[in-house]
């Protein structure tokens, strides 16, 4: 299959990356980044040094001019990357780049359906450089219907977030959604920490065992827990509750925030964060 | 959900998944509450002896010289709280006692829905936050202290265009962490699945009392009724009750800015091709019109009145449109300035910035036909009070 000319087995890089994770005995780390803010070329160095400092996986924003879902920092990134006029095919672009160097590093994205509405060949774009799962903010299960057949066309997973206040039913639909590719194709499914925005200002929750033990019961692709994850210790008590991986959003683009005006301390600094994040999930 | 959450293309719950059991909750309770007598009672309770309806119908007597058409004003003006707002805050607010919620948020543009949300939850003893843009506040400072006057909280929206736009997004991000306690009172006829629902239902007295009166006068239904729309709950709430029937033209009168031609202006209906999905988008939860450019980057409207200053507009005017049951047209700013300052100096009402706009365009209908022996139903949905400093600018 030309479209997965950089993937080692054909199978999905999520895939991989949990069983390889399972072997070690640790979970996922997953920054969350804009893809380009605070601009292009800072951008590349950004998800370079990410990558270099030990992330599983990278999930990444396409930015948008009202993102609901997200609370101040990561709406300043969305801001920051739009003045930088960054475009979709500038996202695409990037993420091409940063796959050509890591092509085992699975990738996935997560954005507003607005863009995807705009850019009508988006499936097949996000399939040629080698995306691994894409996560649509507000297409909740019950709407999901048109994109889950583009999904299944270009067998690009789809990710549902599973939130606190989820009946069976509801997880139910999720995992059925998730579980339409075939096994080595599946990603994983986003359990959401707690209600709210994206930001660190609310700090994870313990999730519900009920949402936890529901999805296995309907055989959910690997649990990774997002929102309000910005210390190693919210690492060591989702590991504890069976969850396979963490993503870190705003805590990351805190960092760039911080050093707008500073790009080699900006670097270190990440780098620092990622390590001691991924140190954590060996706990 | 229950009820359909579409509008031919339109509309639907765009949402994050977290708060599609929050919207199913709203329709239930909705549902549940319409059909029982004492939820009906509080309503037309509060409607009549605190808002106070029916509002006058109103024959202009001068404005209309050297033509033959009759022009009546719906007074939505002289509602409590100063526009129509307040008929559907009553419902919303009644719905969130009823669903055991003792906080209410709301977004506001040019503040008249944030007072008439603020002077309910006075009223009812809810709580209130009020989101309202940076740019808003200062175009309508009486509406904010009037807001916290009646004890809400204001606060200031200073993210991307600060207008209604970011208020609505603000909105939706607290509700999203707040559900258990608060509920979102949305002001218009938009957004997410049951909200244009239940923003029409509780508008929709506004056409209902319109056709009685005028049947009463005249002895049969006006020739048009025209309304300005910005996201569409004034306008809705007029046309509901006339939109089976055929023989009433129904107009909707957009913000046309600057030019109603470019984007230096409020317009996603008029003259737009609603089959092309250029024109096509989601935002706020619904699948509508919008104002954005080619990735889908929802970009800002331009208006002189804050409340029309919004680039979309709710799901059952996009499919209104699509269907050709009403016309979607554009009036300017300056358009709307002439029609505020006439209406003042001949009938002695000082209408809102926004319902200058259906007021224009009703002037423009008649300056085209003044032999017409026609019957014309404007609704003033607000009062113009609020718009006094904006005016003076205007001028300058």
């Amino acid at each position: 299959m030309q479209t997965n000319n950089n993937n080692f087995n054909n199978f999905n890089r999520y895939y991989n990356l949990f069983q390889q994770n399972k072997l070690n005995n640790e979970i996922a780390f997953i920054p969350f980044i804009t893809l380009g803010d605070p601009n292009f070329e800072l951008s590349f160095k950004i998800l370079d040094t990410i990558c270099q400092s030990g992330a599983d996986a990278l999930e990444l924003g396409f930015p948008f001019s009202d993102p609901l879902a997200d609370g101040p920092i990561i709406q300043a990134a969305n801001n920051r990357a739009l003045n930088a006029n960054i475009s979709v095919k500038q996202c695409f672009k990037l993420i091409e780049m940063i796959r050509s160097k890591y092509p085992k590093i699975a990738i996935g994205l997560l954005l507003y359906s607005n863009l995807i509405l705009h850019s009508p060949d988006f499936f097949q774009q996000a399939k040629n450089v080698g995306i691994d799962s894409l996560l649509i903010a507000d297409i909740p299960i019950e709407l999901s219907s048109e994109m889950l057949e583009l999904s299944t066309k270009f067998q690009l997973p789809l990710v549902f977030i599973a939130p606190p206040n989820a009946d069976s039913k509801v997880l139910e639909s999720i995992s059925k959604a998730e579980n339409l590719l075939e096994v080595k194709q599946r990603a994983y499914t986003y359990l959401l920490s707690r209600s709210g925005v994206t930001g660190i200002d609310k700090t994870a929750e313990q999730p519900a065992e009920f949402i936890i033990s529901e999805l296995n019961k309907f055989d959910a692709p690997p649990c990774v827990l997002g929102f309000g994850i910005s210390k190693p210790e919210h690492i060591t008590t989702a590991k504890n509750s069976g969850i396979k991986g963490v993503i870190s959003g705003s805590a990351v683009v805190k960092i760039i925030q911080d050093n707008l005006d500073n790009e080699s301390k900006m670097l270190s600094e990440l780098s620092k964060f990622i390590k001691l994040m991924k140190a954590a999930t060996k706990l | 959900m229950k009820t359909n959450a579409f509008y031919g293309e339109f509309g639907g719950y765009y949402v994050p998944q977290i708060l599609v059991p929050i919207l199913e909750q709203l329709e239930d309770s909705f549902l549940n509450a319409i059909n029982d007598d004492s939820f009906n009672q509080q309503l037309n309770d509060l409607l009549t002896n605190f808002a106070g309806r029916p509002t006058p119908l109103t024959l202009c007597r001068n404005i209309t010289k050297n033509s033959k058409t009759k022009l009546y004003l719906k007074r939505e003006d002289l509602l409590h709280g100063g526009a129509h707002k307040t008929n559907q805050v009553i419902g919303q607010a009644l719905l969130a006692k009823r669903m055991g919620k003792t906080e209410i948020i709301a977004e506001t543009g040019a503040g008249q829905h944030g007072v008439a949300t603020a002077l309910i939850c006075a009223l009812l003893g809810l709580k209130c936050r009020i989101y309202m843009g940076e740019k808003d506040m200062q175009r309508q400072q009486q509406n904010v202290f009037r807001m916290e006057l009646f004890g809400a909280k204001v606060i200031s929206v200073t993210t991307g265009s600060k207008t209604l736009k970011d208020a609505c997004n603000e909105a939706l991000r607290d509700w999203v962490g707040s559900y258990k306690n608060s509920h979102y009172l949305l002001g218009t006829a938009a957004g997410p699945h049951p909200f244009p629902m239940i923003v029409k239902y509780f508008q929709k007295v506004i056409s209902e009392e319109i056709k009685q009166q005028i049947l009463n006068i005249e002895k049969r239904l006006p020739d048009a009724v025209i309304a300005c729309i910005g996201g569409g709950s004034n306008a809705i709430g007029a046309f509901a009750n006339f939109i089976h029937e055929k023989s009433v033209k129904l107009f909707g009168v957009e913000a046309g800015g600057e030019s109603i031609i470019g984007k230096k202006n409020g317009i996603v209906l008029a003259d737009k091709n609603l089959n092309s999905v250029e024109n096509i988008g989601i935002y706020l939860g619904m699948k509508t019109p919008l104002m954005q450019n080619d990735e889908g980057q929802i970009l800002e409207s331009h208006s002189i009145s804050a409340g029309l200053d919004f680039p979309a507009v709710g799901p059952e005017h996009a499919y209104l449109s699509q269907i050709g049951r009403v016309k979607y047209v554009g009036i300017t700013d300056k358009e709307a300035v002439s029609a505020f300052k006439l209406l003042a100096q001949k009938e002695g009402i000082i209408p809102a910035l926004e319902s200058s706009h259906a007021l224009a365009y009703a002037l423009k209908l008649i300056n085209e036909n003044p032999d017409e022996e026609q019957i014309l139903v404007v609704n003033l949905s607000g009062r113009g009070d609020k718009d006094l400093h904006t005016i003076r600018n205007f001028e300058k």
